[in-house]
């Protein structure tokens, strides 16, 4: 393939690690790879942007407090309308992710194809690959229209690897028409601080259910993860319950994530949690029920109840710190 | 405020899903039901309209085979009517495809706002509701976890990497909520017999207009290539805790060196 972008996403840490892994994707499939930021730091970033593959990234500038969908969407295909002819367009899955593809999909008159988990060239166009059903199948779908595709991508998907390149050129992108679409403002963000190492991160994660009974049996998930240099996550069923942040979700809405260790307390393994854990190297359940799911991916699973191996678990690593 | 919910109709997911053999697309032969998923926005709109004098809650879905019973389930819990997009050229459309007839049915209907799952249980491709506020030039905002609104704007708890973000934006607008951002009702037996005689409008392409070329499987610019089993993970070892359970889950994080 000739041309590659990717939408680049920062925070104040600098650009999120799913965006390295798309842009070194990205690399290996473009001869050229170029991306499209927004922020008021877009120069600070295109250092690593550049380092990571990308030749050129188009800014799209401070938003002012706006949502990003609708000025960056209108801005890549004012782009595009002015020439510029990637033939792909690779989009983190996260929340403003989605929101950009949705826009310039519909901008664009493209389809969208999200979800993606792998991609591989064939016939000099791209074929991507989609896990379902938990998992077990894998789906490969391509675009049969007028390019670009665009590519939602989930995290973890790809390693991100340093290429050494140069700092990126920023150009400022043309501004797009974004109408009454971009009057939605961010009035107020609210930061939930985490202590420990950042779940999708994490060499081991610790990971509790509705099988815990009620919010205060998490603490022992809390503690389980403390003892274990690990962060603590949880199925959705206790995030909509409201016993934890949303933040500690994993699963195909949540964290995609792949430690070293991932152990499993009192969760069924619905197709939609497994997608986002399925990935660890190995993999502890503990459940009273031995039909759960879960443990058709556990390499060891406890089959009894939380609440008398967690207690007993945490004990026993305590005596041992 | 006139709000219009989204509700899919979708296969059990709690029957085993299938994969039809030719298109490798999701088999909807069968009969639908509500996806649970957007019960949380209908429960949200029912709200949301009790809180503004003069509001009415319309529904609108677009399904195979003139199917209603998702849209029953959703006018039970209180929902004032429904609108069914049916046409056998719409099989097989793509997410963009499904946007385009949903919004030419909703731009009828002139909503202040529009509520939407953030994602399909059986798609989830979560792009829909924001190529739909794209084609009826409206703002959006994404994974809600609170709404409020006064009629003219809706204030929303977005969900973001590190926490939430407060967001406002003035109304018409397109709102996608999470599972959580409500408890949603069960339809009372009251609410399951009025619903028997409550409207639903069954629209066709022809009806809003729509080029049956440019929709469904004739209009889809994706194709599924194969379906192919994904590595397995080896077998593990279950065992019974007979109170040495957590013995054994230390035993393993020893042979691993993570402890
Ligand atoms: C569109 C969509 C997206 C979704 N995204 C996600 C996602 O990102 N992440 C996610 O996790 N889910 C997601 N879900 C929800 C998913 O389908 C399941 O509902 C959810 O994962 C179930 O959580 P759970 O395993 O904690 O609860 P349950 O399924 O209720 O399982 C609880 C388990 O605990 C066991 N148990 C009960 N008591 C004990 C005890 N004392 N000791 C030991 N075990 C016990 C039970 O045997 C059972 O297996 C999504 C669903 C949809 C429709
Ligand atoms: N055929 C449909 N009829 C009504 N609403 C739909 C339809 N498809 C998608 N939606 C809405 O858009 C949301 C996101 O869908 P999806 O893009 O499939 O993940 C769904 O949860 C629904 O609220």
């Amino acid at each position: 393939m000739e041309r590659i972008w990717v939408l680049a996403e920062a925070t104040g840490q600098g650009p999120t690690a799913l965006t390295l892994e798309l842009l070194t994707e990205a690399r290996s499939l473009a001869s050229t790879v170029e991306a499209v930021a927004w922020g008021a730091e877009t120069a600070s970033v295109a250092g690593t942007l550049g380092d990571y593959g990308a030749t050129r990234v188009y800014d799209v500038g401070d938003l002012a407090g706006a949502l990003p969908g609708p000025p960056v969407a209108s801005a890549m295909a004012a782009l595009v309308d002015a020439g510029e002819r990637p033939e792909a367009v690779l989009v983190p899955a996260s929340y403003d992710g989605r929101d950009v593809a949705g826009r310039l999909s519909a901008r664009l008159d493209r389809p969208v194809l999200t979800n993606v988990t792998g991609l591989v060239e064939r016939d000099g166009g791209l074929l991507t690959e989609h896990l379902v059903f938990g998992g077990t199948q894998i789906v490969r779908a391509r675009f049969t229209g007028e390019a670009p595709g665009i590519y939602v991508v989930r995290a973890k998907s790809f390693s991100a690897e340093s290429a050494g390149g140069s700092p990126a050129e920023v150009v400022a992108a043309p501004p797009g028409d974004v109408g009454p679409t971009g009057v939605a403002r961010i009035v107020q963000r609210h930061v939930e601080e985490a202590t420990g190492p950042k779940l999708d991160e994490a060499p081991i994660v610790v990971s509790g259910g509705r099988g815990l009974g009620s919010q205060e049996h998490y603490a022992l998930i809390e503690e389980l993860a403390r003892l274990l240099h690990g962060a603590p996550g949880a199925s959705r069923a206790i995030v909509d319950a409201g016993w934890v942040p949303y933040s500690h979700q994993v699963g195909q809405t949540g964290k995609t994530v792949k430690p070293t260790v991932y152990v499993a307390c009192g969760i069924s393994g619905a197709t939609q949690h497994l997608v986002g854990m399925k990935g660890s190297k190995h993999i502890v359940a503990i459940n009273k029920d031995r039909e759960a799911p879960i443990f058709s991916v556990a390499d060891l699973g406890i089959v009894g109840d939380v609440h008398k191996v967690l207690p007993a678990l945490v004990e026993a690593l305590q005596k041992r710190s | 405020m006139h709000v219009v919910v989204c509700v899919k109709q979708i296969p059990d997911p709690a029957a085993p899903a299938s994969l039809e053999p030719g298109s490798h697309t999701l088999d909807r032969s069968g009969k639908l039901i509500m996806d649970d998923s957007d019960s949380y926005g209908v429960e949200m709109a029912l709200q949301l309209a009790g809180g503004v004098e003069g509001s009415e809650v319309t529904l609108v879905s677009m399904a195979p085979g003139g199917e209603t019973s998702g849209l029953r389930t959703a006018l039970a819990m209180g929902a004032g009517r429904a609108i069914l997009v049916s046409d056998e050229a719409l099989a097989g459309s793509d997410a963009l495809s499904t946007a385009k007839v949903l919004a030419a049915a909703i731009r009828r209907a002139e909503p202040d706002l529009v509520i939407a799952a953030t994602e399909s249980t059986d798609g989830y491709t979560g792009t829909l509701p924001v190529q739909l506020a794209e084609l009826l030039g409206m703002p959006s905002v994404t994974f809600a976890k609170r709404i409020s609104t006064d009629g003219a704007k809706v204030e929303v708890e977005r969900q973001t990497e590190a926490g939430y973000d407060d967001v406002e934006c003035p109304l018409p607008a397109v709102v996608t909520v999470t599972a959580g951002v409500v408890e949603p009702r069960y339809p009372s037996f009251k609410g399951i017999m009025a619903a028997k005689s409550k409207p639903i409008d069954v629209l066709s392409l022809a009806d809003l207009g729509i080029d049956a070329s440019q929709v469904g499987a004739a209009g889809a610019r994706e194709e599924i290539v194969d379906v192919a089993d994904a590595e397995q993970r080896g077998a593990g070892e279950i065992v019974v805790d007979e109170g040495d359970g957590a013995q054994r889950v230390v035993a393993f994080l020893e042979q691993l060196r993570v402890i």
